[in-house]
This record gives C-alpha cells, structure tokens and sequence, in this order.
C-alpha cells in the first residue's frame, strides 16, 4: 500500500467519521434531554438533503446561479425547515408518549423514518432513482506526491468541525445550553427552577435535526449523488456511533463517529489484506459485527451513562 | 333463539368463524378492484357495526368457553377456504403464506409480547431458515423434514450469538442489537457470491418421505393445485405453533415470562431467573422464524436477499403490534389483513409500508394496545363469577 492510497483511506475515513459524528450528536442530544430514541433521525437527514436538492432546482429555475448564493440558501432552506419538522415530531409524536414504555417512541419514530423514506421514495419525482447532486463548491486540488488534497473534502470537513464545535458551545456557554443540561439531568428539578420543559425539549429536537440537515448536504456535496435510502443507514450508523460513545454524552458521540469509520475503512483494508478473495464490501459486516460484540463488552458504551435507577 | 344469542352458547362464535370463512373466500375470490375495495369497506362497516351492538364482545366470550369447539371451527373454515380455490395456484399460495408467517409472527409474539425482548430483527431470521433450506437441499441429500427443523436450529443457533449482547443490554440498547444484526445480515448476503449474492438461490421442492410437494394431488379425477401440500403442511405448522404458544403463556412458563416483561428487578428479587427466561423466549422465537422460512423458501422455490430487509422485518413487528401486543388470535387476523390486503389490492401495493407505518403511528398514538387487546389472564378457563 502507497502513502497516497493510505492517506486517501485517512481522508475519506475522516470526511465519513464527521458526518457520522454529526448524527450521533443529534442522537446524543434527544437521549440527553428526554431519555428517548428519535429513529427518524437518519431519514431527516436523508428528507435535509432531498430539500437542498430541491431548493438548489429552484434556485436555478428563478435564474440565481452564483454557487456561493445558491449554497447558503440551499443550507438555510434545509437546515430551518429540519429544525421545524423535529420540533414537530418531538411535539406530536415523542412528547405525546413520554409516559408510555420507551419502546413505544422507538418504534414510533422507525415508523415515521418508514413514512419519510417512502414518502420520498414515492412522491418526490423519480424519487426511487439516485439523484445527482451538484458540486457547488471549489474543485481546486493540491497534490501532494502520490495523495491529491480537494479543497471541497476540506470545505466540508472544517464546516462539520465548526457545526459541532457551534453546539457544544452553545450547550456550554450559553444560558439555553444551561437549560437544556438542566432539562437533561432533571427535568422535574428544571421545570420548578422555572425553564420552560416543551420549549426546550423542542428547541433541542430542533438544533439536532438542524444538525442532520447539514450532515445530508454534507453526504450530498461529498458524494454528489443521494437517494432515499442512504438515511436508514445513516440513521444506524449514527446511533450506533452514539451508543459505542456513550448516550447522552457529545464527546462520545463524536469518538463513536469517528470509530465507526475507523471500523469500516479497517474492515475495507484488512478483510482483503487478511482473507484474500473477500470483497472490501464486507466492511460493513465488520463493523456492525464489531459494534455487537462490543455492545457485549461494554453495554452503555465509551463513556458510560451516569446513572442511579431507583426501584 | 334467546339461549342461542347468549355468551354460554357456542352458537355466536361459530357463526362469526362460519361468516369469516365465507368473507375469506369471497374476498379471495374477487377479481375486480372495485369488488375487492367493495368488499374491504363492506367488512370495516360490519365490524363497526357489530361492535356497536356488543357482538364482538360477544363471540369473544362464547369463543372463550367453548375453545375447542372454536379451534376445530377455524382449522374447518381454513379447510374450507382451500377447497375453495383447490385448483388455483394464487389465493392457496396466498393462504400458505398468512400460515407460515403466523408461525413466524407467533415467534416475535413470544420475545416481543410476553418476555419483553426486543427482536428487530424478524425477517433476519426468518431469511437464515430460507437460506439453509436453500443451501442444504441443493448442496446435501438430507430429508426434508430434516432440512426443515436444521432451518429452524440455524436460526436459533446464530441468534444465540445475539445473547450475550441482548442480555447485557437493555431497552434500546438491545433494540440497537438487533437492527444491526438485521443490516448486516442483508448486506452479508448481497456481497456473499456462494450465497447467490443479489440474484439469489433457486430452491427445490419439498419432499417428504416419497411424498413430493411440488406434485398436483388427484382426488377421483379432480386436479388439484400443488399449492394445496403446502397449505395443509403450513395450517399444521401453524396450528401446532398456535397451541405451543397457548400453552406456555396459560403455564407458569407465560406467568414468568410476564413477570420478566413488567418488572424485571421485582422479579429478580423474586427468584425467577431473568436470563433464563429471556434466552428461553428469544430461542424458541427464532426457532420458530427459522422453521417456517425454511418452509416458505422450498414453497416459493426462490430465495433473495431483498425478501429481508430492514422493512420486512419492520412489517413483522407492525403485525404482533396491530394484532395487539401478547395477543395469538389478534396477530392472526393481523398477518392476513397485512399479507393479503396489498396483494388483492393493487394500488397499495407501492404504498403499503408507507401505509403500515401510518397506520402503526396512529396506532401508538391512540389505541397503544393494538386492535385487539391482549385479555386478563384467565386462571380458570370457563369460569364465571
């Protein structure tokens, strides 16, 4: 194996880990506030990218053709309009079951990423099929010996760091954050400190499907193609990123992304280098393989959940 | 006629069997879709009908009494159904079908319903019994009835893998188990050539002991199809499913499995063995997938990996919750709606996970026990205050 090709696995393992990391936050956020799975998570990112396409359709229609332009309102259009449809699903579908089983929002929430992903598939138009996605950023390139670098690969990997770094500020620093760590660790507590509890549990649902929304532009831009189905495995991925990591935990989110990628490029590169004649298409085989034993290993992941269960 | 009406008689049940039956076969039987959406919106005002004047309640009771008089009178209407449409190929296919995934649902019933463990995974399962029938029938000369039940120990085999991590785990962390497990299941097949890959496996018919499956039976000169085999082997399977499953949750077998399911730490504290009994549930689940997969794949002579997907699987567990969670006879009637329905009725055919998903949402939302909710456990069959 070259330098280059190493250095390409790198790159890409890490443009990958990010978007993984991304929608484990997502994930990570819905655990920490109200203890609950949102499993539509993925296919909300898939619905962000399907919107900036759109927009980017029209966009064109209406005669605005400057990339930059077309980009930012592209990632206002889908970013804003995510943040609605979460705070809409925390508001009619999760809220309305806080007292039912846990399962119950699992299972609710895998329904509605089956609605959302059919709903694309059979609605928007030629919706089955792959759809192009633009390139609407530089394609300048600096080659380094045998490894090129894309200035767009770097576009998008320092707009992931800066979108995750955004929110863990804003949990950190800000008075809302203080609210939501609040919610977070009591919400009872909070609510007689006087925050408001649906405010703030729409408000996190809103940032984390705002957060997938960029994670599906991201996919979109960094692979130039999307489709209805690339949300599932997102969605699993991510969770799984954040389970490995530790729900409830941003830094856990974002070590779980980044090892899952890690698994699948060690799985693209090993497998073939190890058992010669298996595809690199097992990679993924090897990483949900080793996400399940590792689950046996430790079952609340990375950094594990504090917690006390009374009886 | 007042005494025939009355909850102690087993007149109400078996006319309800008897009117089902008949539905059955003239829903099966309708070739236009004007007859078929007719029909179905005939049978919703009927029931909404009905329970309006307390006749589900009703039959339910008098179904209840009188339990092996109601048995047999399903077995009969099954039976009558198939003769029905005993010389064509598609509505026995169908029928064999709704049986062999009852077995499969009653399977998910048992981990989902009553031990509380959560199998994402269905269709997985049911996909390692269709693969190893596959395999086995085209690589190995084992009997069949052998294939059958190596499909079923497969499925629970493999999924003993899933133990360790489904015990040490719980709520959606073990959910997170499964639905991985489902993924790489389906995506092993698709990359794995020996397999078939994406294309798939042609699989022989059944034969048991000289007795081949795939062979029209003649009755006194009449032809029928070959489809008829498999439905009165499947209504077997079914049927010895359905009472396996009765059985163990009337025991102290289904006490302990509830108990796991409600309160895991009272239990505990109790002596009942939490570990044993979920492994106990999730076996004897999967073996049940495993057994009627390798069933279908020999009925249906063709296995391919996008007959189990994530989707798939999703759809089992939409059955075991529209039947009603826990409850046998509800995800009877549940798998036959949600089987036939979109093959009789072409237009939803496109639309029928976007349709279930729907449905299962509104579901939870407002009815969270399902359509028919699981009874009280009843100690003394029969008896009444």
């Amino acid at each position: 194996m070259t330098f280059g090709l190493l250095s390409q696995y790198v790159f890409n393992g890490l443009m990958l880990g990010m978007i993984y990391a991304m929608v484990a936050v997502g994930f990570t956020l819905f655990f920490g506030v109200l203890d609950v799975i949102k499993f539509s998570h993925g296919d909300v990112l898939m619905v962000g990218a399907f919107t900036g396409l759109a927009t980017y359709i029209g966009l064109q229609a209406i005669g605005i053709d400057a990339p930059l332009a077309q980009l930012l309102i592209m990632t206002l259009v889908a970013t804003l309009s995510m943040a609605l449809l979460g705070a809409l699903i925390a508001k009619y579908l999760v809220l309305p079951l806080r007292l039912a089983p846990p399962l119950n929002t699992l299972l609710i929430t895998l329904m509605l990423g089956s609605v959302l992903r059919e709903g694309v598939r059979l609605f928007y138009p030629q919706g089955s099929n792959p759809k192009p996605f633009p390139r609407l950023l530089p394609d300048d390139s600096i080659a380094f010996g045998s490894f090129t670098l894309r200035a767009d690969s770097m576009i998008l990997l320092l707009a992931g760091l800066a979108a995750i770094v955004a929110v863990h500020l804003v949990i950190t620093r800000t008075k809302l954050g203080l609210a939501i760590r609040a919610v977070a660790q009591d919400a009872e507590t909070a609510r007689i400190m006087g925050i408001n509890f649906e405010f703030i549990v729409l408000l996190t649902f809103a940032i984390g499907s705002g957060m997938a929304a960029l994670g599906g532009l991201m996919n979109g831009l960094y692979y130039n193609e999307i489709n209805f189905g690339i949300g599932l495995l997102l969605g699993v991925i991510g969770f799984s990123a954040a389970v490995i990591g530790g729900l409830g935990n941003i830094y856990g989110a974002i070590l779980g992304g980044f090892l899952f990628s890690a698994l699948q490029s060690l799985g693209a590169v090993a497998l073939p280098a190890l058992f010669p004649g298996t595809s690199t298409a097992y990679k993924d085989v090897f990483a949900f393989a080793v996400v399940i034993v590792f689950m046996a290993w430790r079952p609340t992941g990375l950094i594990a959940e504090k917690k006390s269960e009374r009886v | 006629m007042k005494r025939l009406l009355s909850a102690q008689s087993a007149f109400p049940a078996l006319a309800s069997m008897a009117a089902l039956t008949l539905f059955a076969v003239l829903f099966l039987h309708a070739e236009s879709q004007t007859a078929v959406m007719g029909l179905t919106a005939g049978a919703i005002v009927v029931m909404l009908l009905l329970a309006r004047f307390g006749w589900n309640a009703l039959a339910a009771s008098s179904f209840a009494g009188h339990s092996s008089q109601a048995h047999a009178a399903v077995i009969l209407g099954v039976l009558a159904v198939m003769a029905a449409f005993y010389d064509s190929h598609f509505p026995l296919l169908m029928l064999a079908s709704v049986l062999l995934y009852v077995v499969v649902c009653l399977g998910l019933n048992l981990q989902f319903g009553y031990a509380g463990v959560v199998n994402f995974a269905g269709a997985a399962f049911f996909g390692i019994g269709c693969y190893t029938s596959a395999v086995l029938t085209n690589h190995t000369p084992l009997p069949h009835v052998l294939v059958m039940f190596i499909g079923g120990l497969m499925a629970a085999g493999i999924g003993s893998l899933l133990i360790l991590p489904v015990l040490r785990t719980y709520g959606h962390y073990a959910a997170l188990i499964t639905i991985a497990f489902g993924i790489l299941f389906r995506v092993f097949l698709e990359v794995n050539d020996t397999l078939g890959g994406p294309q798939g496996i042609k699989v022989p018919g059944m034969e048991i002991m000289g007795w081949k499956l795939n062979d029209g039976v003649q009755i006194g000169g009449i032809e029928l199809s070959f489809y008829v085999n498999y439905v009165l082997l499947a209504l077997a399977m079914a049927a010895v499913a359905f009472m396996l499953v009765r059985r163990l949750e009337r025991s102290w077998i289904g006490l302990n499995l509830d108990a796991v399911r409600l309160d895991e730490t009272a239990c505990a504290a109790f002596g009942i063995d939490v570990a044993r009994w979920k492994i106990a549930a999730f076996t004897l689940g999967n073996f049940l997938a495993g057994l009627a997969g390798s069933v279908y794949a020999m009925m249906t002579g063709f296995v391919a990996p996008n007959s189990f997907t994530f989707g798939d699987s999703l759809i089992l567990v939409s059955i075991v919750i529209l039947g009603g969670i826990g409850n046998p006879w509800g995800l009877t009637v549940a798998t036959a709606i949600v089987l036939i329905l979109p093959e009789k009725l072409q237009f939803i055919q496109e639309y029928r996970l976007l349709l279930y998903a729907a449905l299962v949402i509104l579901i939870l939302l407002f009815k969270p026990d399902g359509l028919m909710p699981r009874q009280v456990r009843n100690y003394l069959p029969g008896w009444k205050p």
